[in-house]
């Protein structure tokens, strides 16, 4: 089968519906239209430079290329997880919670799956290394953003509840152990919803894209199978991680709940 | 002999507030909104940072682990928190004497069955204090543990702390805004006045 490339003219078609987005949000006054350009900008521009890089990379091969490339992935994602929590941890402890987090989770996932399962020689071929590696950051970083703002926010509503468990001499993990399953269990849904509804309700872009490429529909499949599974681990980890790294940052050594260790909303 | 004593503590702006505390004693804390006086309960209690130094019989507060320190040194807060479906689950094992106590209080035995929801303000604050009570702290730090009572609910609540204290040997740390209630419960007396000043007032009588 033969790829049909992307001309410049075929993507400014496409280009046309984020205009006619942008005339709609305009003429409702939703106030999103210049995040809705932005958005569209952005997101051409980086994809474009991650072509670049991409190209670079799969010629030069070298494995400190590619950590290179990968630890800029990892501190945008923690960037991105700060920036949507409403209530983040004073000074950059979202940030560098977050980074950990997904660091342990993404890391060693995506090594687990290039050194073991797909066993692909070098290991860091970046044609693997790369996307799994991506797919596995972003939605990693879906889910710890979500359950880490989810713990902050509930931390900060149930104030009284946690100091009432406190004040009767639970231990700190005890008095938010509410708050704890609530922030997991808002991060994970996602990745599970999407486990459910995969191939019935969605085609996967990833499968899509193989597919597409001249793949056969199997190894698109087991791919997308793999994929799968390694993400739903994946965030799952760097959800536990980072929630209970964060709760334990909002407690002090005499299990006193540490309002002050979080930044006011914006 | 001293059972609870404090040093050097400062609330906001106050001076450094010095008690020692005698097994049976009964201090009134009053003063107006904002002077500190919750703030004095809650560094007790150890739930915010605090300066000085407190002890509980002779050892301080830092050689008792956070949990230990909290269930003999209970902080009854003036709003009371539920996180459980009924009354009941927040009174987890054998309720020791909860239904006398529950009577004492002018309770119903079915009460702990609600939701704590539905009850009233002064249903749940006698409810939190018995919950408190579970934990038998050798010291109590109520926060207007009436505010929300009528007169003869008060007196009820009035009465089973005095005998909680008799009985246990305990101190009490009694925050009022009634200054009748203070000179009744207490034999010593804490003012904060707006500058954030204490004075330790002369006793005041009571038992």
């Amino acid at each position: 089968m033969q790829i049909v490339n992307l001309s410049t003219v075929d993507l400014s078609l496409a280009a046309t519906l984020i205009a006619a987005l942008g005339i709609i949000s305009l003429r409702l006054r939703l106030g999103q239209t210049r995040q809705i350009f932005t958005a569209a900008v952005r997101c051409t521009v980086q994809l474009l430079i991650m072509g670049l890089i991409l190209k670079i990379l799969f010629a030069a091969a070298s494995p400190g290329a590619i950590m290179i490339m990968a630890l800029v992935m990892l501190l945008s994602a923690g960037q991105a997880v700060t920036s949507r929590m409403h209530r983040p941890l004073e000074g950059r402890w979202s940030y560098f919670l977050g980074v950990a987090a997904m660091f342990l989770s993404s890391f060693t996932i995506t090594l687990f799956a290039l050194l073991i399962v797909i066993d692909v020689r070098p290991w860091y071929t970046p044609q693997y290394a790369i996307p799994l590696l991506g797919m596995l950051l972003g939605n990693t970083m879906t889910g710890v953003a979500l359950s880490m703002d989810t713990l902050t926010t509930s931390i900060f509503r149930d104030k009284a509840i946690v100091e009432g468990r406190l004040i009767l001499g639970e231990k700190w993990r005890d008095a938010i152990q509410e708050q704890v399953r609530g922030a997991i269990r808002t991060g994970l849904t996602p990745i599970i919803n999407s486990m459910a509804t995969t191939g019935l309700v969605s085609l996967p872009g990833m499968m899509t894209g193989q597919i597409l490429a001249g793949a056969a529909p199997m190894t698109a499949v087991s791919y997308q199978i793999l994929i799968m599974f390694l993400i739903a681990g994946g965030t799952g980890f760097g959800i536990i991680l980072a929630v209970y790294s964060t709760a334990g940052h909002l407690f002090d050594q005499r299990h006193r709940l540490r309002l002050d260790r979080l930044a006011g909303p914006d | 002999m001293t059972l609870f004593s404090i040093q050097n503590l400062h609330i906001l702006d106050s001076a450094a507030i010095r008690l020692d505390l005698c097994r049976g004693d009964c201090l009134a804390i009053t003063g107006p909104s904002g002077s500190g006086k919750s703030l004095f309960l809650r560094a007790l209690a150890d739930l915010d940072p605090h300066d000085g130094e407190i002890r509980l019989e002779g050892k301080p507060l830092e050689s008792y682990a956070p949990w230990q320190w909290r269930r003999q040194v209970g902080y009854l807060p003036a709003e009371s928190s539920w996180w459980l479906a009924r009354v009941a689950d927040h009174f987890p094992g054998q309720a020791v004497h909860l239904y006398q106590q529950l009577a004492e209080v002018g309770l119903s035995a079915d009460i702990i069955k609600s939701p704590p929801h539905r009850l009233s303000s002064g249903e749940r604050q006698r409810l939190s204090l018995l919950r408190l009570l579970q934990n038998q702290p050798r010291v109590l730090l109520l926060d207007e543990p009436t505010a929300n009572l009528d007169h003869q609910s008060s007196a009820l609540v009035e009465r089973l702390l005095q005998t909680y204290r008799s009985t246990h040997g305990c101190v009490l740390l009694w925050v009022s805004h009634d200054r009748e209630q203070a000179a009744r419960v207490a034999n010593r007396h804490l003012h904060f006045s707006r500058q954030g000043v204490w004075v330790e007032q002369t006793a005041t009588g009571g038992t």
